[in-house]
């Protein structure tokens, strides 16, 4: 039987930035950053208290995976902010939004009281948008 | 308290955690960012640790444990390591990092070395099958 998930996805337009983005903004770890060969590369970082899920920060590139026109369609998509890839936790809401804007990080929406708790929506460096929520205690 | 009031609290002490965060290496009093922040001693690290559940000394040597690890991944020593993170002798800070990270830093270094070289030699084994076959990497 499935027991649990260890790899996910997100898109990303530039793994560089996207690097800058989950490390040194989010705070998440590098699990494994290996070249791969021709200029390809295999990134997945970790939130900081999930060592074991691996989030894949996979290149929209032209090669096996995605001819050019796939390219330029999922380019524009992330762009446009169509995906929503995650909902991420916290235990303090209103001071991860203050520090992680501090760092630069764009919120689309502010700490908002919702039923279940708090919620804020931020987009990584590539367009993906992101739910960061603070459940009720 | 008020939204604002709320608000501006959390600026005051986030702005010292970020301070903390670029300023691990030097010699960081406590009684100082408590100063910065316009809190009293007391109330400051009762405050910090209501929000990042750890007082700011322990918040320290935990920002500094996080970046010896990636120094000794990198392969730097044990001594410059201790030194770059602002420990007065290899000695303070084996010790430190022993019971964080309950191994010392030499072994952390080896294990860290033993797993960069497995990658560099064979970074399959750390890719999903399925993603090494969908981009191309292996047949």
């Amino acid at each position: 039987m499935i027991t649990k998930i260890t790899h996910t996805c997100i898109y990303v337009l530039n793994q560089d930035s996207a690097y800058d983005f989950y490390v040194n903004k989010l705070g998440f770890k590098v699990h494994t950053d290996a070249p791969m060969g021709e200029g390809a590369r295999w990134l997945t970082v970790t939130p900081p208290e999930q060592p074991e899920l691996e989030i894949t920060l996979f290149l929209i590139a032209e090669g096996a995976m995605f001819n050019k026109e796939t390219v330029s369609t999922m380019t524009a998509l992330i762009k446009k902010g169509t995906f929503g890839a995650a909902v991420f936790t916290c235990k303090d809401l209103l001071a991860t939004y203050e520090e992680l804007k501090a760092k630069g990080v764009v919120f689309k929406k502010p700490p908002t009281k919702e039923f279940y708790g708090m919620e804020a929506l931020f987009a990584d460096d590539s367009g993906n948008w992101f739910s960061l929520s603070q459940a009720n205690s | 308290m008020e939204q604002y009031e709320k608000l501006y609290l959390y600026k005051r002490i986030v702005r010292a955690k970020l301070f903390i965060d670029d300023h691990y290496a030097e010699n960081i009093d406590i009684d100082n960012i408590a100063d910065q922040a316009s809190f009293s001693k007391y109330h400051f690290i009762r405050l910090f640790k209501s929000i990042y559940g750890k007082t700011p000394h322990n918040y320290l040597i935990k920002v500094r444990i996080d970046k010896a690890k990636l120094l000794l991944s990198a392969d730097v020593s044990v001594l410059e390591t201790s030194m770059a993170i602002g420990f007065d002798s290899p000695t303070s800070f084996t010790a430190v990092f022993k019971k964080l990270v309950r191994k010392t830093p030499s072994e952390f270094q080896k294990d860290a070395k033993t797993r960069n070289a497995a990658i560099n030699r064979n970074p399959f084994l750390f890719v999903p099958n399925c993603y090494a076959e969908t981009n191309g990497w292996i047949k």
